[in-house]
């Protein structure tokens, strides 16, 4: 690990004002620790924001909405009671990431800005246009199996881990930031950045700019009754996903009145298509409508290695999950998280 | 630039002077305060066996950085037992032999005493095994730790009964 300056602002001004090029924020270190132990990132100061003031509520606003603090620990969120009733596919992603000890420590905005499983980019040693731009990518020609079907680049391959991010995308989360210029606000599906020439560029963040709070919209209340995440990795728990799928509907009569669906680990960001959610609406709830819409998603699906298998496992996913989804959300969540196990095949 | 810090650890208050920054929790413990029962296995969070009590909620000693602890409460394998009774844990597994070569066993352990307190498993062996699965034994001894953690689940709960009667 690098030689670093550590300091613990009291204040975020003070957090903002202690930035600098080559600064990393620190929040549960559960991924920037263990970088800095790969050698992938060797940030030159280490700004410790565990401690800013008010930064680890969960809270309801006057509109509805509920706003999470970027300091809430991922555990913490996911056993809340109230946000697991609410937003039980939310909870079901977090508590199907990483394992209890690190679920403890990680936090919310950490979880937002954590880096690609990608081995080459963890690698410092491997040729990584992500850590290194114009060094060339590794990955291509690699061992492919947890890198991109959709949205990739010539520049780069490599896919977002997280699990919370899935569900966030499908429900028009909205990200609050304050920066050098102020407070702001990053529509979810802006957040995270597709590689193009720049996958040095993850997050629509500027320099500088620090994550405050997570906010979901009242709206997104209305499809909790059905609602689930389904995580498909190389074993059932600790493991990141091979492919995964949030998936939620608002049920009218039989029929579905509002879809929503975004999967995880296909993209360098969750990837939802709003014109495969529009099929779902009006129509009643079945295998073949879903195994269309799943379809749809995938349009444009390209392997970027030997990972072609991952478009009909992606595809496979989205439609099990819609299907799982119109099942209903368990009243409680279940033993083993967003696992196909113990599920009905074709529900 | 040193760091000092003041912390809790086994109930015993201690001041540290850090004099670089990437001292990680596990270290300070094994190297400095001589209390090596706490392990390193892989040293990146993936195998559990530096798993400690911090504030009461478990987490990995190995990618928790000392010098961000200034006022906390640490426990490790060495506070769990009250002078010569063991921990309600420690005694289950030696009674189910959820161990074999020892290595991983402070660190499960300690997971387990945290995963009670959280209180989401209950008495469900699938979710025992869920929520102990961020502590690996490559001895395999997962049969005997599951039925450890079962065991020390329904001691604790008949302990808490007894007490409040």
């Amino acid at each position: 690990m690098n030689l670093f300056d550590y300091t613990r602002p009291a204040s975020l001004d003070e957090a903002l004002a202690a930035w600098g090029p080559g600064a990393a924020f620190l929040g549960g270190g559960t991924n920037l620790v263990d970088l800095m132990k790969t050698g992938a990132m060797a940030p030159g100061k280490v700004i410790d924001v565990t401690r800013l003031p008010g930064l680890d509520r969960i809270e309801t606003l006057a509109d509805g909405s509920t706003r999470i603090g970027a300091m809430v620990k991922n555990a913490t969120l996911a056993h809340d009671t109230d946000f697991a009733a609410d937003f039980p596919m939310v909870a079901e992603a977090i508590l199907s990431g990483a394992s209890g000890q690190l679920r403890n420590a990680a936090t919310v905005g950490g979880n937002l800005m954590q880096r690609t499983r990608c081995a080459y980019f963890q690698d410092p040693w491997s040729p990584c246009n992500r850590r290194d731009p114009g060094a060339g990518c590794a990955a291509i020609g690699g061992e492919t199996h947890n890198h991109a079907i959709l949205g990739w680049s010539e520049s780069c391959i490599a896919t977002n881990p997280s699990d919370f991010a899935v569900p966030l995308a499908a429900l028009d989360a909205v990200v609050e930031v304050a920066g050098p210029n102020g407070t702001r606000e990053i529509a979810f599906a802006d957040f995270h950045l597709l590689p193009g020439d720049t996958p040095e560029k993850e997050t629509a963040l500027a320099s500088g700019e620090l994550i405050l709070a997570l906010r979901l919209p009242a709206a997104a209340k209305a499809f909790k009754a059905h609602s689930r995440y389904l995580k498909v990795r190389e074993r059932t728990s600790f493991a990141f996903a091979l492919a995964s799928c949030a998936a939620t509907l608002r049920i009218e009569g039989g029929t579905i009145a509002e879809a929503r669906f975004a999967l995880g680990a296909v993209a360098a960001k969750p990837w939802r298509v709003t014109a495969a959610e529009a099929m779902l609406t009006g129509q009643a709830p079945g295998a073949e409508l879903f195994s269309q819409a799943a379809e749809r998603a995938l349009q444009g699906a390209a392997p970027s290695g030997e990972n072609g298998w991952k478009i009909d496992l992606a595809r496979r996913t989205a439609t099990r999950a819609l299907a799982m989804a119109a099942a209903g959300t368990p009243s409680r969540m279940p033993a083993l998280p967003a696992s196909p196990f113990g599920e009905p095949a074709h529900a | 630039m040193s760091h000092s810090i003041s912390l809790t650890v086994n109930g015993e208050a201690r001041a540290v002077t850090l004099d670089d920054p990437r001292v990680t929790l596990l270290d300070l413990l094994r190297e400095r305060m001589a209390l090596p029962g706490t392990k390193k296995g892989c040293d990146r969070g993936q195998c559990g066996a530096c798993t400690v009590l911090i504030d009461g909620q478990r987490m990995n000693a190995c990618l928790t950085l000392a010098v961000t602890l200034d006022g906390a409460e640490v426990t490790t394998i060495e506070g769990l037992a009250s002078g010569d009774t063991l921990h309600p844990v420690q005694a289950a597994f030696i009674d189910h032999d959820g161990f074999q070569c020892g290595y991983c066993t402070p660190g499960q352990i300690m997971s387990a005493v945290g995963l009670i307190s959280e209180g989401h498993a209950g008495d469900d062996p699938e979710r025992i095994r869920e929520g102990m699965s961020g502590n690996l034994c490559r001895c395999a001894a997962y049969h005997g730790i599951t039925e450890a953690v079962l065991d020390a689940t329904r001691r604790m709960a008949e302990e808490d009964e007894r007490v409040r009667a």
